[in-house]
This record gives structure tokens, C-alpha cells and sequence, in this order.
């Protein structure tokens, strides 16, 4: 009797079950077909500018809407100079931090330490900006501009002359180096507490100091997750909207000189997308979209498969 | 997660030899060692420097312009100092509410995908995807929410700026939740299917309430992230001067309110903005924290 009644609820329970997958499998999938989804419709609009325009838009520095001539060269250039730039002040400091974190630091202060870098990630890109807008520009044009110009006499080379106007290449540099700094930390010191203990303790044994274990079995061992995890902090740096925006002077022109405002792609389109007024000139700014969306794709593609491999080695 | 790829990495690993074979007087070697070590004490000093920094900007120029009228009345007009960003606070959680509506299902739901089809190649292929959609540039979401949401509509609305950051949050979910779904001791769905639960209740009875802690820490950090969030709103949930509550309409939002606020030429605005962001980071980092503290309570401590 019993038998009876539990039979049919076994079978409503294979449907629930089929259901219950095809739900996760949906959920799952939804991943997928966003990316795409977003793939083709920034495509599909940023298409009538690419056509009209060609090779052109990529390599051409005229942004005109009014004559609506549209080439977005400076604000790929200034995407990938203040990136790089970026990355040149933090990665030092987050691997040297990472290496501190994982290799010296006494056992108590690791956590908290850590911690206080990781949040450095949490704050938001528009405080960020509002700390660049009242606090870092006014600092780089008072006296950070003028020192590096005129006291280390670095206005002989063309990468600091002008006048300081503050918002500037520089600015934005300084800003995104501050922000990436925690992604770059934070991979490493992961990677770098993967490396195993004897691989340590060898480099000690053969009588190596502290320092030439890490530059000599440490670092190696973890080079490409540390190298994933600047990638991956380059691929932040290139798609920040907010702080940039905010501190880089919004201009269309690419100067040598990293005292002159600037553009970049994300704060192209953050600073002209509501003014657009033609279609063409929408069209251009979601072509502009549409190159930021495939770089910083196949930025952080490379990044995870770097930053996998090495957890895959640690698993 | 082929051999190959193992070999490879291992290859690369192969320490070099630690000790250089020309003599160095050792007492050198021993000071470029105390030097560089300092020099790494010192980066992780100076790593620390720009949030402490942050921090102390904000409450002294945040704190001053902070008061009770600044959580209960509505922006002044230009040109009048004092006010406050009742309307902004509460469409911030409006839009919180709607990206938790639309990212929390699908978040959840992907990652229990991808903790029980483990090593599955379409498992593997979302993973990957999830983690360069996490990378994907804020601003492209928010042209993308415009593009699919806004355009064919034809107005703006906090239900397209609440979307854009709830996409935001999918990725972070479903790591969190594969992550925490994998710590749940197979012996337990094992015990839970030998007592004739189906599958479905094993997973979302027996399994996920069990994760659900770690869930809920991995939902707040999410949560954490897109509430400060900017780009993605300035072309779908605009912003607002007045009070709605309208999802269907134009609302305010605490973020774009500080990027308005920084960027006018007025004093009294930036003072209400310096208050608006010491109020979103207070935020921000009260859910950050308290998710870090919940987190390591339950894995004892040991783990990041």
C-alpha cells in the first residue's frame, strides 16, 4: 500500500528533477548568451561608423562631430598610455607588497594587512574621482607638476613640459595606478603563498639569503600567475570609466607631453554618449564601446587563462 | 586542465639556481638581501597609504557637511547650501533591489551549475566566461543596458540601470556560489540521496542551505561592488532632482548624485558630495567588512 503511493511521487520527482536541471542549465547559460548578447547588439550599433569609416576610425585622430568625421585614435592611444603607465607605478609596489605579504611579514600582521589592500578594491570608482577632482589634481598642478618640470629639470624631455593645468594624462595615470594596485596584490600574494615550502627551502639550503630564495626559487616558480595578475589589472585599468573621466581633462588630441589632458575610450564615451546628437556620432561611440569591449575581452581572456593555470598546478 | 598545461607550468617552475656561481663577498649578498627585503616592507606599506589617505579626505570633508537632514530631505537648488539626498539613498536601494532581483537567480543558479557538473566542458567554458565577464568595463554595460533596455523603450528608467548592475553582479554570484556549493561535504548530498531525497531537494534543501552562509557573505560583497557602481546608470537610470520611486521612471542614484555633485562648479554641491560619498563608502565598506569577518569565522580563519 505504502509502495503504491510512493511510486508516482518517485516519477513526479524525476520530472522535478529534470526540471530542477534544465533550470540550472538555463541560469548557467545565461552567461554565455550575455556576453554575446552584448557582443552583438554594441556591434550592431557601432556598425553604420566602423563601415563609414573604415581602418580609419582606428587610426585617424579627427574627432569632428559637427563635420561628422569620426576617428578614435587618442582615445585608444590614451587608453593604452594610461594603462601602461599605470602599471609601471603599481606593479612594484603590489609585488612588492605581495612578496612582504607572503614571504616576511610576521604572522599576525598578514591578515589584517592584507585586508587593508584588498579594500582598496572596494572603493568606488566615483570617490575615487572625487578624491582626484579635489585632492590629486590641485596637489599635481600646485606642486607635483612644477617639481618634476622645473626642480628635476624633467621639462627638457618632451614627456613633462606645458603648463600644468592639473586635469592630465598623468592625473588619470596616478588614479588608475591606485586603483589597479589591489588586483595586482591580491593575485600574486595568492600565487605566490601557492609556491610550495620546498621549493623554499632548497634555495635556503644551497645557501642562498632571504632575497636570492625569492628572486631565485620563489618568483620564477610563480611568474605566470604574477604575470596573469597584471594582466588582469590592465584589463581593469583599460575599461575604468568614472575616475578617469573625472581627472583627465576630456580632450581630442594626443600630446607627448603627460601634463596635457587627454581622452580615453571609456571616458569618451561616458563624457559625449548623452550629447551625442546624430546617429552618426552614437554610432561612433558604441564602435568606440564596441573596440573597448574586445580588447579588455581578449585582456582578461589571457589573464584567467594565465591566473588558471596556476591553480590548476596548485590543485 | 589537460596534463600538457601541468607539465608546462611545472617547466616553468624549475627553480634556477639560487646561488650565483662567481664569489660575491657574502656580507654583500646579505646586505642586498636586508635592503630588498625592507624595500618589499616598504611597498606594502606604501600599497596601504592611498586608501588611509582616502579615508581621512573623506571624513574631514564629508563629516562636516553630514548631518540627519542629510539622510531625510531632498537636494536644495543651486546655489543653496544644506539639503540633503533622501531621494538619492533611496533609489540606490531600489536599484540594489532590482539588480539583486534580476543577478541573485541567475548568480545562484549558474554557480549551482557549475559545482555539480564540475569538470564538464561546458562547466569549465562558463567559469572561464563568467570570469571575463566580470572584467567587462563598467561603461560597456552601461551602453549595452542602453542600447537593449532604454533605446527601444524610449525612456530611461531605474529598471535598466538596476538590469545593467544586476549583470554586473552575475559573475561574482556564481563564482561565490560554486565556491561555497563545493565546500558542502559530498557525504551529506551522499546521506540526503540514500534517504530518497531527489536530487533537486538534495541540492537546494540539503546542499545550498547549507552553503547559504557563505552565499549570503559572497551575495554582500556583490552587492558591495554594484552599489557604488556609476558608469552603468548615467545612460539608463539617469538620475533624478526630485523624489520617485517609480521603477518604470528616471531615478536618482547615491553615486551618479556624488558625480553631478563633483563636477559642477558650486561649493555647496561639492560639500554635498564629499557628504554623499563619505555615506556610499561607509556603506560600501561596512558590508565588505562585515562579510571578511563572517567569512573567516567560518573557515576558521585559516583561509584568505
Amino acid at each position: 500500500m505504502n509502495a503504491t503511493r510512493k511510486l508516482p511521487s518517485i516519477q513526479g520527482s524525476v520530472v522535478a528533477d529534470r526540471i530542477y536541471r534544465a533550470t540550472i542549465l538555463f541560469f548557467a547559460l545565461c552567461v554565455p548568451l550575455l556576453l554575446l548578447l552584448i557582443f552583438v547588439e554594441i556591434g550592431r550599433a557601432g556598425w553604420p561608423a566602423l563601415r563609414q569609416f573604415g581602418g580609419a576610425f582606428l587610426t585617424s585622430s579627427r574627432w569632428d562631430p559637427v563635420q561628422g568625421e569620426f576617428g578614435a585614435a587618442p582615445a585608444i592611444l590614451g587608453t593604452l598610455l594610461t594603462s601602461i603607465i599605470a602599471l609601471l607605478i603599481a606593479t612594484p609596489l603590489a609585488l612588492g607588497g605581495a612578496i612582504f605579504l607572503s614571504e616576511f611579514c610576521p604572522a599576525w600582521l598578514r591578515q589584517p594587512l592584507s585586508f587593508l589592500i584588498d579594500l582598496l578594491a572596494a572603493v568606488p570608482s566615483v570617490v575615487f574621482g572625487l578624491w582626484g577632482v579635489f585632492v590629486l589634481v590641485p596637489l599635481l598642478r600646485g606642486t607635483v607638476m612644477p617639481f618634476l618640470r622645473d626642480t628635476l629639470h624633467l621639462g627638457v624631455t618632451p614627456f613633462f613640459t606645458g603648463p600644468a593645468y592639473g586635469p592630465s594624462v598623468l592625473a588619470a595615470s596616478l588614479i588608475l595606478a591606485i586603483m589597479v594596485l589591489p588586483y595586482i596584490a591580491a593575485v600574486s600574494r595568492e600565487v605566490l603563498m601557492a609556491v610550495p615550502r620546498s621549493q623554499r627551502e632548497a634555495a635556503l639550503a644551497l645557501g642562498a639569503t632571504r632575497w636570492e630564495t625569492i628572486t631565485g626559487a620563489v618568483v620564477p616558480y610563480a611568474r605566470t600567475g604574477i604575470f596573469g595578475g597584471i594582466i588582469l589589472g590592465l584589463g581593469r585599468a583599460l575599461g575604468e570609466t568614472m575616475a578617469v573621466t573625472m581627472v583627465i581633462g576630456n580632450r581630442h588630441e594626443l600630446s607627448a607631453s603627460l601634463f596635457a589632458p587627454g581622452y580615453t575610450m571609456a571616458s569618451l564615451i561616458a563624457n559625449e554618449f548623452s550629447e551625442a546628437t546624430s546617429d552618426l556620432h552614437l554610432s561612433a561611440l558604441m564602435a568606440v564601446g564596441f573596440v573597448l569591449f574586445v580588447i579588455t575581452l581578449l585582456v582578461n581572456a589571457v589573464a584567467r587563462l594565465l591566473v588558471r593555470r596556476v591553480g590548476e598546478v596548485r590543485a | 586542465m589537460s596534463a600538457g598545461a601541468i607539465d608546462a607550468s611545472g617547466a616553468v617552475g624549475q627553480p634556477r639556481r639560487p646561488t650565483r656561481s662567481r664569489p660575491v663577498a657574502l656580507a654583500r649578498r646579505r646586505g642586498v638581501s636586508i635592503l630588498m627585503v625592507t624595500l618589499t616592507c616598504l611597498a606594502a606599506a606604501v600599497a596601504v597609504v592611498p586608501l588611509v589617505v582616502i579615508l581621512v579626505y573623506l571624513l574631514k570633508q564629508g563629516a562636516s557637511a553630514l548631518s540627519l537632514s542629510f539622510f531625510t530631505s531632498m537636494p536644495k537648488p543651486v546655489g543653496e547650501a544644506g539639503g540633503g539626498m533622501a531621494n538619492a539613498i533611496i533609489g540606490t536601494l531600489i536599484l540594489i533591489g532590482i539588480a539583486s532581483a534580476v543577478g541573485l537567480p541567475v548568480g545562484i543558479g549558474a554557480g549551482l551549475y557549475l559545482a555539480e557538473r564540475r569538470g564538464t566542458r561546458l562547466a569549465n567554458l562558463v567559469r572561464f566566461l563568467a570570469d571575463v565577464l566580470n572584467g567587462l568595463p563598467s561603461i560597456v554595460m552601461g551602453i549595452f543596458a542602453w542600447q537593449f533596455l532604454v533605446r527601444p523603450v524610449g525612456h530611461f528608467s531605474a529598471l535598466a540601470g538596476g538590469a545593467a548592475i544586476g549583470a554586473m553582479m552575475i559573475p561574482l554570484v556564481t563564482r561565490t556560489t560554486e565556491e561555497m556549493v563545493r565546500t558542502v561535504p559530498q557525504s551529506l548530498r551522499e546521506a540526503a540521496l540514500a534517504l530518497g531525497y531527489p536530487r533537486w531537494r538534495t541540492s537546494l534543501q540539503i546542499v545550498l542551505r547549507t552553503a547559504l552562509g557563505g552565499i549570503v557573505t559572497g551575495v554582500l560583497v556583490a552587492v558591495a561592488r554594484v552599489a557604488g557602481e556609476t558608469a552603468p546608470l548615467l545612460f539608463t537610470a539617469l538620475g533624478n532632482q526630485f523624489w520617485s520611486t517609480k521603477i518604470s521612471q528616471p531615478i536618482a542614484a547615491l553615486p551618479l548624485q556624488i558625480f553631478t555633485y563633483a563636477i559642477s562648479p558650486y561649493e555647496e554641491q561639492h560639500a554635498q558630495a564629499w557628504a554623499g560619498a563619505l555615506v556610499l563608502i561607509t556603506l560600501v565598506l561596512v558590508i565588505s567588512i562585515v562579510a571578511r569577518v563572517v567569512t573567516r569565522a567560518r573557515l576558521g580563519g585559516g583561509h584568505d
